[in-house]
């Protein structure tokens, strides 16, 4: 009879499957929350942790309750699969990394109990968080047909206004976005879907649509299917066109860009047909933090770069997404914003404050290539140093010239009288330059001589003048390798030879550079 | 001559007063108190920034000149409009209110919000509408009540309900960046905005000492304590100065 009843007591006392209980503990979820997250979130969960005052866009403040990505309607909270998204998957674009692989199920079950616990919403019960239903895409969408669809509502429901044209965030008020908490906020980059926080694929933009990011200028557009200015299929046709801005694949980075020989003379315009027949290459930047003053919010995320030669010389070719062409007043607030907004290193000292300081671009070499069969010294990757300097190509939009000289580090830079051939188009949110020089030249000494054959190290570093960014506050890369392939000997028998010798040598180059990544992870 | 025209601007300012009187509303079916009042300005009307409407020629061909910012409107008597006027507390503690059935319209027309300033119900329905055929979004930045965002790209109206008391809820569209209006939300019917003479007038009030709030947008708030009996009307009049 005991027996009886006790096993009754513990068939009652079971948690029932639905439970979640056992996996949401909000006692283990602070713990795992003050270890991992308050350096960002802050301890109240108000999104201002000791590293918050350098980030753009800012940690996410937890106590109003308010999401950007969700599947809920505008203004909703969002469901558990909502958060557990954000905190496996984390945030592309922003500082918020992907946990899943960091912290166990039950660690990110229970932390995101825990972040609920900063907004009273999500105790009252008169909120139904409901995910809204999300029809399939329709087919086709990639197709001519479904993108001028797409294209012609982009138009009319004014997506334009902020995110451009072109769609590289750079519409008429973008200069003014601002989000709830006042923080300077910039238009999404539809070229870039790798970045987009919620992520990049055409169902994760239709629901973008649907939903709004709250707390941003973005709206839901979900009215619009209601009210039967659009119907659903159109809204995913501009899901679609949103998605076709962007490569099918987010870029690979590949350590070699190769510069083919091409007959005749290489293309000194940025808009030379030769351009669409070369393969481009991809080169991530991030905020120069390792020298004072750091600057934590780079505009410039990466560049596209291509190159050719005809033998006597190179030409590079450089594109990268910049909302403004600098300097310009429209955005003199915008940056004085974001200064405001990003806090430097030097503590103490107030905000800079905005000038119209113009784009710049740089490209580096090492002075001489590497001497010796596969040696790779190279000098350091951040400008050289005062005894170890590198050699600079630069571009600056205002006054817009091309120069080049030799870097002594960030502070020291000494033009030459040699400069590089640039020119430069600035076409709705993007920037494309083409620099050219000859492969050999007189100053030997410090001017790199570009050889066929060899693995010629590079770098880049881009300045975005409406951000702010001027001097040590830049984007910048670590070392690549540029290769000038040679020309296709008439001897055909020799080309399967070459190729596995310049296969074999890039390939020494990458693991030597892999075994070096220990040492450059820093930047990275 | 001169003497007649004396005579006669006395006859019409007599009548202009005896119209205003019997214009005077009559209470409500229930009765109830009334508060009204008139809001001052004192010190140096400040020059609101011109809004550059070149963006869009729609809303910038609605206006004769150029139009200027909101924040700070002082009627041509010296009052100050846009003030929100609402009781904040004595209400007994049984007072409920229903939600009226009619909407309260929040019209985006030449990229400015009419009004600029408007208080309604808990649970009534604001009309949002747009009057200009183009591309608006309209952002609720509501903390106790949920907020929300949505996109009006055409004419159109949206409508939606707000479950708490909040004020303000600042509104707001990002498109246009000067487009700023205040929204209060209230369990109750007894407020009022300062319009362009500067007045207001709370009515139906129930007997009792209630806390009266002004508000503006950029010069906060100030209370008055009004204490109404029957149908007595009190006059609770404020001033916000220059800053």
């Amino acid at each position: 009879m005991i027996d009886v009843g006790a096993a009754v007591a513990l068939i009652v006392m079971l948690p029932s499957p639905a439970s979640r209980l056992p996996m949401q503990d909000t006692t283990r979820g602070k713990a795992v929350y003050v270890k991992w997250c308050a350096g960002c979130h802050g301890d109240t969960g108000a999104g201002d942790g000791v590293a918050a005052a350098h980030m753009l866009p800012r940690p996410r403040n937890f106590t109003g309750g308010l999401y950007k990505i969700r599947t809920t309607a505008s203004g909703q909270l969002p469901t558990d699969a909502d958060l557990l998204r954000a905190i496996d998957e984390g945030l592309p674009g922003s500082a918020m990394p992907g946990w899943k692989g960091r912290l166990s199920d039950a660690e990110r079950r229970s932390v995101l109990a825990y972040i609920k616990t900063f907004s009273s919403f999500f105790a009252d019960t008169s909120q139904h968080v409901v995910p809204l239903k999300f029809s399939s895409p329709p087919g086709g969408g990639t197709g001519a047909d479904a993108l001028k669809v797409g294209r012609q509502f982009y138009d009319s429901i004014g997506c334009r206004k902020c995110h451009g044209d072109q769609g590289r965030g750079d519409g008429p008020s973008a200069p003014t976005l601002k989000d709830d908490a006042d923080f300077p906020i910039f238009a999404a980059d539809l070229h870039q879907n790798w970045r987009f926080r919620g992520g990049g694929a055409v169902e994760d933009i239709y629901r973008r649509l649907r939903t709004g990011l709250d707390g941003t200028p973005m709206p839901s557009f979900a009215d619009l299917i209601d009210q039967k200015f659009l119907t659903d299929q159109e809204l995913w046709r501009l899901a679609q066109y949103v998605r076709s801005l962007s490569p099918a694949a987010p870029p690979e980075v590949r350590d070699v860009v190769h510069a083919p020989q091409i007959p005749g003379t290489v293309p000194a315009s940025p808009d030379d047909s030769t351009w669409a027949r070369v393969a481009r290459y991809w080169f991530p930047l991030v905020g120069q933090v390792i020298h004072k003053s750091r600057w934590f919010a780079p505009a410039v995320s990466g560049v596209w770069v291509q190159a050719v030669h005809d033998g006597k010389r190179l030409a590079l070719r450089v594109s990268w997404d910049d909302r403004t062409e600098s300097p310009d007043t429209a955005w003199l607030k915008f940056e004085q914003r974001i200064l405001q907004t990003v806090a430097g290193d030097d503590s103490g000292s107030p905000p800079p404050q905005a000038e119209p300081w113009p784009d710049q671009l740089a490209v580096q070499f090492p002075r001489r290539l590497p001497e010796g069969s596969g040696g790779m010294e190279r000098p350091y990757f951040l400008m050289g140093g005062a005894t170890d300097p590198v050699y600079q190509w630069r571009w600056i939009s205002r006054p817009r010239h091309a120069f080049a000289g030799l870097a002594r580090g960030i502070e020291r830079f000494d033009t030459l009288p040699g400069a590089p051939a640039g020119q430069a188009t600035y076409d709705r949110g993007e920037w494309r330059l083409v620099l050219t020089r000859a492969l050999a030249t007189p100053d030997t000494a410090n001017e790199v001589q570009l050889e066929a054959g060899r693995a010629i190290p590079l770098a880049f570093f881009a300045w975005d003048g409406s951000s702010g960014e001027h001097g040590s506050r830049m984007a910048v890369s670590t070392w690549y390798f540029l290769a000038l392939d040679r020309p296709t000997p008439p001897g055909v028998f020799i080309s399967p030879v070459l190729a596995m010798l310049v296969t074999l040598g890039l390939g020494l180059v990458v693991v030597r550079r892999a075994q070096r990544r220990g040492g450059a992870r820093h930047i990275s | 001559m001169r003497k007649l025209g004396a005579v006669a601007a006395t006859g019409a300012v007599l009548a202009l007063a005896l119209a205003a009187w019997t214009r005077q509303p009559p209470p409500p079916a229930q009765g109830g108190g009334t508060v009204s009042g008139k809001v001052k300005f004192t010190g140096t009307k400040p020059t609101m920034p011109k809004i550059d409407m070149t963006e869009e020629p729609k809303c910038k061909a609605k206006y004769q000149g150029v139009p200027t910012d909101e924040t700070v409107v002082v009627n041509a008597n010296g009052t100050l409009a846009n003030v929100f006027v609402y009781v904040k507390s004595g209400l007994p503690a049984s007072y409920t209110a229903s939600a009226p059935a009619g909407p309260v319209t929040l019209d985006q027309d030449g990229c400015r919000y009419h009004p600029h300033v408007l208080g309604i119900q808990v649970g009534q329905t604001l009309a949002i509408k747009n009057s200009d055929g183009i591309l608006h979004n309209i952002k609720a930045k509501a903390k106790a009540n949920r907020p929300f965002n949505i996109s009006q790209p055409t004419v159109m109206t949206s409508n939606k309900t707000f479950d708490k008391p909040e004020v303000m809820v600042a509104l707001e569209c990002n498109v246009h960046g000067w487009m700023h209006a205040w929204l209060a939300v209230l369990p109750h019917p007894f407020f009022g905005v300062s319009g362009a003479d500067g007045s207001f007038t709370l009515k139906g009030l129930p007997p009792g000492t209630y806390t009266i709030e002004a508000w503006h947008e950029k010069y906060g708030t100030q209370t008055a304590t009004v204490t109404v009996a029957g149908s007595e009307t009190k006059t609770a009049d404020f001033s916000f100065a220059a800053k």
